[in-house]
């Protein structure tokens, strides 16, 4: 049973779980990255105080997170098909993978910009630093570590998150295994595509955590 | 002295800090004048809120009341703008030194001028003049987690130091270092002052420090100005109870129980390895204060000569000074010594 056809199918699953993991990965950041920053500054003794948007915000997040991304794939449907125009396939399963994964970044980003030593600011207030500056001269390049880290740990969840859209049709190794493994019971197919995932998982999180040790100039 | 102008002037200045629950008042009532090119010395114990006075005078705390005056310019009436220019003409060094974790010891340094705007070269030239004043000029390259405590604060001062500021706050800057190290940040700092004629504050809980390097001294306690004015003046002649907790930590129930008689002991080659002092402390059960000492160790002989103040009772008096004799030790009694 071990042919041509599903070896191709394996790895054009592959691609298609590579391809949603980093572009939702990556606009996940386009998103999470300054609402994250945008978290702490507007925290009442933050550098740029607006309680009540900082209020707002942190509804906002925890809302989102609360929801079961499961569901979450449901419920955005609309939306995906507004957007790409379909609601099958890998680029259809991007639009609730976002939706998904930005307020998990952005609190990823805030527990990285908070961990900033709060005299390093003092000390850039000091020099005359306007508020812009001290987010992208400072928070930013000595969160960097911390960051990376962070999107190490973004980008394997997202991967999780990528293969349960599997379960509405949504393409990659987690629709594989859902449609082949689970449902005709081929076990040796399921083996295969969790066994690539697992790959995948560990090649992301090792890279991740090599960049940041070489990026830490603190040790 | 008094065609000097006053760098910095801080008038009726009150902060306080409020929370839900409660207020707290951390400076009240505060006027303070800082002449140009003053090493000038705030001192208190912790928590009598010198840190939040060096902080008002930069604008990183806002005052409730009152006015501060830098360089002519009434800081309360500056715009954010106009506000973060003053702060370039003022550098600023920390106990826990601030240093960019991420940035070389080069790239601290040219932080201030990459946010003033000023030339990448420039920046880098003027950096490497700095590293050459603070005596790192090896460790350009450096992180600065690669730096001893001391070698941080070097590079901070350099990075203080890189605006051309006209004055330079110190928060505790020595306090986080050991003995030598800040022995020769202090040293670094009087000679800044010296050769670029920058107006020095100084925040500290240690006496030392001010002895060091200050012209000029504020006490500062519960939250005001206890008393201020030239270093020698107020240690000298402590008038107020806070001054005169610095001045003697623990050394005011000494002196009125000590009286007025001295005794001067002269050695001449007794073993140098006999704790003569202690033993009379213990033998005679009184305590003295050394007043003066002169002494040298030769061979394992002392040569040299101590002063001792003797306690008020007569009778103790006399027990140490006969104790003494008893030790082969010449003893003479002196009235009312002064050092």
């Amino acid at each position: 049973m071990w042919d041509s056809s599903n070896v191709i199918m394996i790895l054009v699953g592959l691609l298609e779980t590579l391809y949603m993991t980093f572009l939702s990965t990556f606009m996940a950041y386009v998103l999470g990255l300054p609402l994250g920053i945008l978290l702490v500054t507007s925290e009442k003794d933050g550098i740029l105080p607006l309680p009540r948007l900082n209020k707002v915000l942190n509804l906002v997040v925890n809302l989102l997170r609360s929801i079961p991304f499961l569901i979450l794939l449901i419920a955005v449907i609309p939306v995906t098909r507004l957007i790409v125009g379909t609601t099958i396939g890998s680029t259809a399963t991007v639009v609730p993978l976002v939706i998904a994964a930005a307020p998990f970044i952005a609190r990823l980003v805030e527990s990285s910009i908070k961990e900033v030593d709060k005299g390093v600011i003092e000390a850039a207030i000091s020099m005359g630093c306007s508020p812009f500056q001290i987010i992208y001269k400072v928070m930013i390049p000595e969160a960097v570590p911390s960051l990376i880290v962070g999107a190490a740990i973004a980008t394997t969840t997202i991967l999780g998150y990528s293969a349960m859209a599997g379960i509405v049709g949504g393409g990659g190794l987690g629709d594989i295994a859902i449609r082949f493994g689970y449902y005709r019971y081929q076990n040796d197919i399921m083996i295969i595509t969790v066994a690539l995932l697992v790959v995948v998982v560990q090649v992301t999180q090792e890279i991740g955590m090599r960049i940041a040790r070489k990026m830490d100039k603190r040790k | 002295m008094h065609t000097k102008k006053n760098i910095i002037e801080i008038k009726s200045l009150t902060k306080i800090f409020s929370s839900k629950e409660r207020e707290v008042k951390a400076l009240e009532n505060i006027n303070l004048s800082i002449e140009e090119g003053a090493i000038f010395g705030i001192i208190g114990m912790s928590g009598a809120g010198k840190s939040t006075l060096v902080r008002c005078i930069n604008f990183i705390e806002r005052p409730t009341s009152g006015t501060i005056i830098v360089d002519g310019k009434d800081l309360s009436k500056l715009s954010e703008r106009e506000l973060r220019d003053v702060r370039r003409s003022m550098g600023m060094i920390f106990q826990q030194f601030n240093l960019l974790m991420q940035r070389t010891a080069e790239e601290n340094i040219t932080f201030p001028m990459e946010v003033a705007g000023v030339k990448k070269s420039e920046a880098k030239k003027r950096a490497k003049e700095l590293l050459e004043i603070v005596g790192l000029s090896d460790k350009a390259k450096a992180y600065p987690s690669q730096l001893s405590g001391g070698q941080k604060q070097r590079v901070a001062i350099a990075r203080a130091l890189s605006t051309n500021p006209k004055v330079l706050l110190c928060d505790e800057a020595t306090s986080a270092l050991d003995p030598s190290t800040t022995k020769s940040i202090l040293e670094l700092l009087r000679d800044i002052n010296k050769r670029l004629g920058i107006t020095i504050v100084i925040i500290t809980h240690e006496m030392s420090v001010i002895e060091q390097i200050c012209t000029q001294v504020a006490i500062i306690d519960e939250s005001g100005i206890a008393e201020t004015g030239a270093v020698s003046e107020v240690f000298s002649h402590p008038k107020t109870a806070a001054a005169q907790r610095l001045v003697f930590p623990d050394g005011k129930g000494m002196k009125q129980f000590l009286g007025k008689r001295c005794c001067r002991i002269v050695f001449e080659g007794s073993s140098s390895f006999d704790p003569v002092i202690s033993r009379m402390i213990l033998e005679c059960k009184a305590q003295v204060n050394i007043m003066f000492a002169d002494m040298k160790d030769i061979d394992g002989k002392a040569f040299g000569q101590l002063v001792l103040q003797l306690p008020q009772e007569d009778e103790v008096s006399d027990r140490i000074i006969s104790y003494l004799r008893s030790q082969n030790l010449s003893v003479e009694e002196v009235n009312e010594y002064v050092g």
